[in-house]
């Protein structure tokens, strides 16, 4: 497993560089890893990211998009809004958590 | 070594577009899920829907698609470690459409799959492009008041073969 250094700190990732370990996340790690895809973080950002987090961490799997409508309470179209093109792996990656493996 | 994911490069002229002939409900996920799955991989998307498949569309008629397990010889209840089939001859009976079509309701939401307008909404809102067949919309003597309000156009075959220059093709 390959490490990286992010925010100043060394973590884990994968080949794509995906943070692998959970609780190596802090919000510094995740602001850069924001400005590394170009997505500009607003409360909005950060509340979408800190849910997914939760959810992970209760569920054991990471929310699909139609889960973060369904469950997380914002709609399809403004996640494509936040995380333009591909809002599932954007918001993972970010979210220093591994891309949704559910088909819906 | 620090790897930066590239989401952004690839395949951006990659265009993708799924002929919806079925109305049967079984049929109609099949599209609505590669739809969903194209848009959120940041593909352009359309959804044509022609024959049987306007039904998907047809606002009065979208929410009551019927599955029916007739003919369908591969259907086995969805019991873990078993395997139990009804024979083909008990399901013309009365009643048996309904109650496939309930049991399969049942699966997709406890999957939290949604239903045909609210996936199509999700499709819409994603980015997605519904498109009516001007042939069927005559046939079946329906026009855009009939239409769910996602659907953008009723348009000819030549106006279909023009938007699909260039698209990956899918009919089901």
């Amino acid at each position: 497993m390959a490490t990286a250094t992010i925010a100043g700190k060394e973590v884990h990732i994968n080949e794509e560089g995906f943070l692998t370990e959970f609780d190596e996340w802090d919000e510094e790690i995740a602001a850069e890893l924001a400005k590394n895809i170009d997505v500009e973080m607003t409360d909005e950002h950060w509340k979408l990211i800190k849910w997914l987090r939760e959810d992970y961490k209760e569920k054991g799997e990471t929310a699909t998009t139609r889960r973060v409508q369904s469950v997380g309470g914002i709609p399809t179209k403004q996640q494509f809004a936040m995380f333009p093109k591909k809002p599932a792996k954007k918001m993972s990656y970010i979210a220093g958590v591994p891309k949704p493996k559910g088909c819906v | 070594m620090t790897v930066i994911p590239n989401f952004d490069s690839d395949d951006s002229d990659r265009k993708f577009v799924i002929i919806c002939s079925k109305g049967n409900l079984d049929m109609a996920y099949p599209a609505l899920v590669l739809a969903n799955a194209a848009l959120g991989e940041g593909i352009e998307t359309h959804l044509f829907f022609t024959f049987w498949g306007f039904d998907m569309i047809i606002d009065s008629r979208m929410d009551d698609l019927q599955f029916s397990p007739a003919g369908n010889t591969a259907m086995h209840f969805p019991v873990k470690g078993k395997d139990i089939r009804i024979p083909q001859a008990v399901m013309p009976l009365p009643g048996m459409t309904g109650m496939a079509t309930k049991m399969l309701k049942d699966q997709l939401e406890a999957m939290d799959i949604p239903p045909v307008r609210d996936f199509l909404d999700q499709i819409v809102g994603a980015g997605g492009h519904l498109w009516g067949c001007q042939m069927s919309a005559d046939m079946n003597k329906v026009d855009m008041d009939d239409m769910y309000e996602g659907v953008e156009d009723i348009i000819n075959a030549t106006d279909f073969i023009e938007m699909t220059d260039g698209a990956q093709l899918l009919f089901i």
